[in-house]
């Protein structure tokens, strides 16, 4: 069957995409610890910014294109769209798991502390609810059309809820000051932390189009399945 | 009247006057709001904090429960005797549809949120006179803004296998900046603070308002209809 090579194309693309990604990593893993110099007030604990900011970025990349495949299904009903939001929603969390997990670890040796209401933690922690509430409802549904329509609206309406989120979580912090000072205003970095900064946003971004790719085709292949069955 | 102002009063009042003629469903959520406010009574330790200083959390997490479960109705009762595809099949635009449930799930919340209010007053020894109009007004605010959300999304939890659970966990990241802006606005006004410094708040809260009633009517028939 021709759905079913093409499934396994892409599945196979996927999987080669995601294997390169990998081997990315493990060369960013090699860059954060015998290339980029140690830095000065964080020591060792500064270096696992080459997972949590990509980690972030490619969370955060997921999530705005769940919104904007959301608004463009409804407009044109196409279910590769829904399929495409589907997969970037569960690599989005996966995504977001490493971020909310990588955060921490850093944060208590630097801050002192595992948590703090930020406005940014805070709005990628609801993000992450967000995320996993969207996959609880299509798990629970059915009917693809209406699996489709139901995840779609949710994903534009959470796409409206992140200004509303950091907002008024903004003017919380803001009118109440904390002592501790959160983040060093940006710091100027050093070409090397930089580079290998560049490269695992580039390995992280990859890693992304990999797992999206081979979930997307995963998509094709439960679709197929469903309809089979409902066939008889 | 136009027409489908029209439409969305009768909606609205077939729904109370389906939910006057049981009233378990109100009852309920009365009772449970009730049974929220004694239980926060115990969870604080009277020694340690006071009840006015935790007033403003406790009023508004409950109001928050309150309407969760109360909201859950909205299409349960829709839902028996395919009581939805009649409604569906009525010449009604989806927008009427929805702003006629909205109206009857925001009778229905603020009539527990008006029972819960002297209890609040009653349990916790608050002094709300000099603040009530403001409690009030920024009460009505908020749950506009959240109850249209938890409209919309009580339409598509019915259709799924854990309704009751559904519900909450789509709709409590949406309930975060109401409640945020709404925990805020009051403390102030129990703390007698002037109305400029409430604006802010003010402003997020009735612009949240605009954006999910106009967003969830428009996006309610890709809910409800196949």
């Amino acid at each position: 069957m021709t759905s079913d090579a093409a499934v396994r194309a892409l599945t196979r693309r996927g999987l080669g995409i995601s294997l390169a990604a990998f081997v990315g990593l493990a060369a960013v893993y090699v860059l954060a610890i015998g290339y980029t110099p140690v830095e000065a007030r964080q020591g060792v604990a500064q270096k696992i910014f080459y997972l949590h900011v990509p980690a972030a970025w490619s969370a955060l990349m997921a999530f705005a294109l769940v919104g904007i495949t959301s608004a463009l299904y409804l407009w044109l009903h196409d279910p590769r769209l829904d399929r495409f939001a589907a997969a970037s929603a569960e690599v989005g969390v996966a995504f977001s798991a490493v971020m909310l997990t990588t955060g921490p670890i850093w944060a208590k040796p630097i801050w002192g502390t595992w948590w703090t209401w930020d406005a940014r933690l805070t709005l990628t922690l609801f993000l992450f609810f967000l995320f996993i509430g969207y996959l609880a409802l299509r798990a629970s549904l059915h009917d693809p059309a209406e699996r489709a329509r139901f995840s779609a609206v949710v994903g534009i309406l959470g796409m409206l809820l992140v200004p509303f989120i950091h907002l008024s979580v903004y003017l919380f912090r803001t009118l109440h000051p904390q002592p501790v000072v959160l983040k060093p205003s940006a710091p100027s970095l050093p070409p090397e932390m930089l580079r290998t900064l560049l490269v695992s946003m580039a390995v992280f971004t990859l890693l992304y189009v990999g797992l999206v790719t081979l979930r997307y085709g995963l998509g094709m292949a439960e679709d197929a399945r469903e309809e089979a069955t409902d066939a008889g | 009247m136009p027409d489908a102002l029209r439409l969305v009063l009768v909606i609205a009042a077939k729904d109370i006057r389906a939910e006057l003629r049981s009233r378990t469903a109100l009852l309920s959520a009365v009772v449970f709001a009730a049974l929220v406010l004694v239980v926060f009574n115990f969870a604080r330790d009277p020694t340690a904090l006071s009840a006015t200083d935790l007033a403003p959390s406790v009023l508004w997490v409950t109001f928050a429960l309150a309407a969760m479960v109360a909201m859950n109705r909205a299409f349960t009762i829709e839902r028996e005797h395919g009581a939805l595809d009649g409604l569906l099949l009525a010449p009604v635009p989806r927008g009427a549809l929805f702003g006629g449930k909205l109206l009857a799930n925001l009778a229905f919340v603020g009539t527990v949120e008006a029972v819960t209010l002297p209890l609040f007053v009653l349990f916790f020894n608050v002094d709300l006179s000099a603040a009530l109009p403001g409690i009030v007004g920024v009460t009505a605010l908020a749950t506009i803004g959240f109850v249209s959300v938890g409209t919309i999304f009580s339409a598509m939890a019915v259709r799924t296998r854990f309704a009751e659970l559904m519900l909450p966990v789509l709709l409590l990241p949406f309930m975060v900046p109401p409640l945020i802006g709404a925990v805020q606005v009051t403390s102030r006004l129990l703390a007698g603070r002037p109305l400029s410094e409430m604006l802010g708040w003010l402003r997020l809260l009735a612009l949240y308002d605009v954006v999910f009633v106009t967003l969830c009517t428009m996006a309610f028939s890709a809910v409800v209809d196949e």
